[in-house]
Formats: structure tokens, sequence, C-alpha cells
């Protein structure tokens, strides 16, 4: 299950949907924003996605996931918009009979996302500035 | 033909608009279409060579011919999760 949302994260539905008695283990995954970054300080971070694009790929995403993996549930949601410092901007629950799988899918989908799936950051700095962040060199 | 190119995050911020209408030979491709970006917008010209073009929402190559009804978006790096 693939969304995009402006609201804030609620992990406890996703879960919900995730936990069966096939699934021996469930992993939750979520990427927060974080307070200092390299000696700057981050104020909050805004969200912005090509929508149609981040959902399709998204779902490819989740697709090759379930192809390369046994999962009994895969949920990728994201949020748009503001993000406040410790709140989540991404969620992925993965579910499989065994734990190896879900690590390794988790792990992967996560990189993945943040190398193919049109949604971009803006970094709001605590002295007022603020910048787009587009890595151009491996570092996201 | 003319083509309308959708604009993302820091390059809507260079180029100061939401898209952008481009003039292009009928036979063009998105590697023609990166040069008149830039001679129409040179605003953009840090991000442009980083950048990635979608058709129909689908990641394309300079190779990639494109008609006026595509729907072409600027993807710059992207920064997700």
């Amino acid at each position: 299950m693939i969304k995009l949302t402006r609201e804030p994260l609620d992990t406890a539905p996703l879960l919900a949907t995730a936990q069966s008695p096939q699934a021996g283990a469930v992993l939750l995954f979520l990427g927060v924003t974080r307070q200092h970054t390299e000696g700057r300080e981050t104020s909050e971070l805004h969200y912005d996605a090509y929508e149609t694009m981040a959902v399709q790929e998204l779902s490819t995403l989740e697709a090759e996931a379930r192809q390369r993996w046994n999962l009994t549930e895969c949920l990728i949601v994201h949020r748009l918009g503001c993000v406040p410092l410790g709140e989540s901007s991404v969620a992925i629950v993965i579910a499989s009979p065994h734990r190896r799988a879900a690590f390794a899918a988790g792990e992967w989908l996560i990189d993945t996302l943040k190398e193919r799936v049109p949604i971009w950051k803006q970094e709001y700095w605590a002295d007022g500035t603020n910048a787009w962040v587009h890595p151009t060199e491996g570092k996201r | 033909m003319k083509v309308v190119v959708q604009l993302f995050a820091g390059a809507r911020e260079l180029a100061g608009q939401q898209q952008i209408e481009v003039e292009l030979d009928a036979s063009a491709n998105v590697g023609t279409l990166r040069t008149a970006l830039l001679a129409q917008c040179p605003a953009l010209g840090p991000l442009l060579p980083h950048a990635l073009f979608a058709v129909d929402t689908d990641y394309a190559t300079d190779e990639t011919t494109l008609a006026e009804s595509s729907e072409i978006a600027c993807i710059p790096p992207v920064s997700g999760g």
C-alpha cells in the first residue's frame, strides 16, 4: 500500500494492518526530521513531490520488494508539506514470515526511495535561511 | 511544436515559475529540450546538468522523443525520505 499525505503519520493502524499470524517479523522504519546535520541546526523540513509519478514509483518499489522477498505486507507512506522536528516524513512497514527478509526489504526500500522517487526536501535552518536539497554526489 | 515542462523544488525556485513553455522542432527529444530550456531560462544552469526528465511520468533518457501532448517534468536530484 502506497500513500502520500499532508497529515502527521500515524503508525498504529499501519502496524495493525501488517501484523498477522503469517508474519513472524514486522518491521517499522521511520524517517524523522533531525535537529542537527553536520553542525547546522534545522528548524523544520518541507517536502514537495511530483505526486502522480511519486505514487507510481513507490508502487513499483513495492512490487519489486514483493518480488525479491517473501513479504506478507509492504506499506509505504510519505508525508508532504511541513514536517516539524522529531516528526516522521516517511513510514515503511514490512511484514514477513522471517526477520531477515523484513530487514533486507526495509533497508532496500528506504535506500531506493531516496534514489528514485520524485520527492524533494527543503531545509529550513534555525538561522532563518532555507534551501532545497539536491544531492549530486551520492550523499542522500 | 510547443511543449510544457513542469518544474519542481530547486528548479521551480531558480526559474521563478511552476512550468515553462518551450518551442521545439517536431523531431525534438529530451536532449534538445535540455539545450532549449537552458537557452530560454539560464537561471536553471546550475541544476540542469544534474536533472533527469520524465515523459508521461516515466524517467526518460536524452534520446526519448517528445510530442506536443507529452507530460514533461524536470526532475532535479531527489531528496525524499
